[in-house]
């Protein structure tokens, strides 16, 4: 089996988000970049899935130079060789269009990546890369089984779970517990060294976004502790004050 | 916090779910110095401590309970043997990842470190060292993985810092060696599966011997209520009349300096580690500063607790230069005995202070097992004395300077 994992360069989870002084960039300086927690998710059952069936797992990344080390750790983690596509992408669009130039070229029977990054948060790219290579595309899968050519795909959905079947190729979007994120261990590390990373020049080269301005969202206000029994003030601060009803 | 159970035969030790948020300090962009591979160890061994040991390692040591399951967690991960080649199952890497890991693993906790660094420094290092081919493949691929458990036997009841004074010893006796004698204050002994063990032969000359369990007049009894090292194991190793291959002999070397290499590298492992439980603390008191209120404001707001907190950074960062110069020194060969006695005699030193210090700002919550701070204070008391105690490192570096050797 052919698995394609597109991971996400973000950064870790415990960052104190700050941008340029315009406005127009996210601040990277000191940050922490890891794999989009969800990818990982992704990853490990690629892993997984090679590691019981046999067959190969490639990690791609949209991104500049700087993207490198995350797909490395990729790579430590198990995966056999990495594509990083040479452009810093502005919107989802463009990454899907570079992921699905690539898919075209490779003919991967397993395409998989988070259900979504966690900078942006847009949860879009599966769909887009399923659309443009009109192949299926589900997200977001909690569990992933392969047999022969038919996967079988577990998802939440409103108020309960779905079970579907679904011939491959086959684009997901996962997320936990769809497995075990994978610790790199250090005979991997020592692998990643001299497995394959591949540079290839974008195809796509106008975007259709542009940034204006980042802001970060007001800070928390202090809670405002009410009497149980006051009601009349409850709805009064929020009617007035929270301007909610 | 606590959930479910892992049980074991005789203890059932619980598993905390409290997310560890720790968070290690860089005051001087000290990652700028590291390789993308270095930062990467670093990560994976903290993300293994924060799963494998961080949960249960406040448990196992109330209940003083080496979990021996972590053995072959940590030949997954890689920990052991991380500078032996990989050809023999090591990890072929430099001496700066090895610290890195050092400190990764004592940050969760010194006992666990001790057990790492015991299998990586004082056994598979001499079986690499100074062991025949034979040797070498047949020991350390094992060892590497976690199947079996090695320790190293040099200190005796009577011979601490004076092991040139030993007593154990070994006759030829054409088809063996017959061994006699004790080791005490032995990382690991009760539940290894292989021991390096260093004895006299009958020309009093010092050798090194793989003594594997199961040999008869071999025993390792467990060493019980210690205060410190809770979680890691601790015994004796006994020989009566033990029967030894002669195979068994180590070829490469032979005298004091050989287990002194072996410390060499230990206390290196060491002088990281000690950073760990330094940050450990440091970063727990950080946190619990600024969220204790006293006086309707965080304690981290008054000058003697800031006064401590920039002590401790202060510290730390130092101690963190001494290392990477010397693990860079190591990897050139040019490293030297006096340099790591200096490392490793300042680092648990600083360490020591800095989780006294960090005690104190966690006031009465200190002395608790909610936060690990008297955890690490009781484990660096066994690390500032063993590897070779505080004073005898001092006077290593005072015989370096002078020329003159003053425990002799």
């Amino acid at each position: 089996m052919k698995i394609l994992v597109c991971i996400t360069h973000v950064p870790d989870t415990t960052t104190k988000i700050s941008f340029t002084p315009d406005g127009k960039e996210f601040n990277a300086a000191g940050v922490t970049f890891i794999i989009g927690p969800y990818d990982d998710f992704a990853l490990a059952r690629a892993i997984e899935l090679k590691e019981a069936q046999g067959g190969t797992v490639t990690a791609l990344n949209v991104g500049l130079v700087e993207t490198e080390p995350t797909l490395r750790k990729a790579l430590a983690i198990g995966a056999d060789d990495a594509i990083r596509i040479n452009v810093n992408p502005t919107d989802a669009w463009q990454v899907a269009q570079e992921i699905a130039a690539v898919c075209k070229a490779e003919q991967y029977d397993l395409i998989l990546m988070g259900r979504e990054s966690i900078d942006h948060n847009g949860g879009q790219v599966h769909g887009m890369v399923g659309e443009l290579l009109g192949i299926p595309s589900v997200a977001p899968v909690m569990r992933l089984d392969v047999v022969g050519g038919l996967a079988t795909v577990s998802k939440e959905i409103e108020g309960g779970k779905e079970v579907i079947e679904v011939n491959l190729p086959l684009v997901a979007g996962c997320q936990e517990p769809i497995a075990e994120w994978k610790i790199p261990n250090m005979r991997g590390i020592m692998g990643a060294r001299t497995k394959p990373l591949k540079v290839v020049e974008p195809n796509v080269t106008a975007t259709s976004t542009t940034v204006q301005q980042f802001s970060l969202p007001p800070a928390k206000g202090a809670c405002k502790m009410i009497a149980a029994d006051n009601v009349a003030e409850l709805v009064d601060l929020l009617r007035n004050e929270a301007k909610v009803l | 916090m606590t959930t479910a159970t892992m049980p074991t035969t005789d203890v059932t030790i619980e598993r905390r779910t409290a997310i560890d948020s720790f968070e290690s300090p860089d005051f001087l962009l000290l990652d700028d110095l590291l390789t993308e591979e270095q930062k990467l160890i670093r990560y994976s061994v903290r993300e293994f401590v924060k799963k494998e040991i961080s949960p249960i390692i406040e448990d196992c040591c109330q209940k003083a309970y080496f979990p021996y399951d972590i053995v072959r967690k940590f030949g997954e991960v890689g920990a052991f043997g991380p500078t032996i080649p990989t050809e023999y199952g090591g990890g072929g890497l430099d001496y700066n990842s090895y610290g890195l890991i050092m400190q990764e693993i004592e940050r969760g906790d010194s006992g666990m470190r001790s057990t790492v660094s015991v299998q990586s420094s004082l056994v598979m290092y001499p079986i690499y060292k100074f062991g025949s081919e034979l040797q070498r493949q047949k020991y350390l691929p094992k060892l590497a993985s976690g199947e079996w458990l090695g320790c190293f036997g040099l200190t005796e009841p009577d011979h601490g810092s004076n092991p040139s004074g030993m007593t154990t010893n070994f006759k030829d006796m054409g088809d063996y060696y017959l061994l006699n004698g004790a080791k005490m204050w032995i990382s690991n002994s009760p539940k290894a599966d292989v021991a390096v063990v260093w004895a006299k032969s009958e020309e009093g000359r010092i050798h090194g011997l793989i003594v594997e369990r199961g040999m008869e007049g071999f025993s390792t009894p467990e060493t019980h209520n210690k205060w410190s090292l809770r979680a890691s194991c601790t015994g004796e190793l006994v020989f009566d009349n033990v029967k030894v291959p002669k195979e068994n002999l180590l070829p490469g070397k032979s005298g004091l300096g050989a287990p002194m290499m072996c410390l060499d590298s230990a206390r290196f492992g060491i002088a990281w580690g000690a950073i760990g439980a330094a940050m450990d603390c440091y970063d727990s008191a950080r946190r619990y500063a600024m969220e204790r209120i006293q006086f309707d404001k965080p304690i981290a707001s008054f000058q003697l607790i800031q006064k401590k907190l920039a002590e401790m950074l202060t510290e730390i960062t130092k101690a963190q230069l001494l290392v990477m110069r010397i693990g860079d020194l190591m990897d050139q060969g040019r490293a030297t005995t006096p340099m790591i006695s200096m490392a490793k005699r300042n680092n648990v030193q600083i360490a020591l202070e800095i989780a006294r210090e960090a005690r104190q700002i966690h006031g009465g919550m200190g002395i608790t097992g909610e936060y690990p701070i008297m955890r690490h204070m009781m484990n660096l008391e066994s690390v500032v004395t063993y590897e070779g105690t505080h004073d005898i490192h001092l006077l290593i570096l005072g015989a370096d300077i002078t020329g003159i050797p003053a425990f002799k």
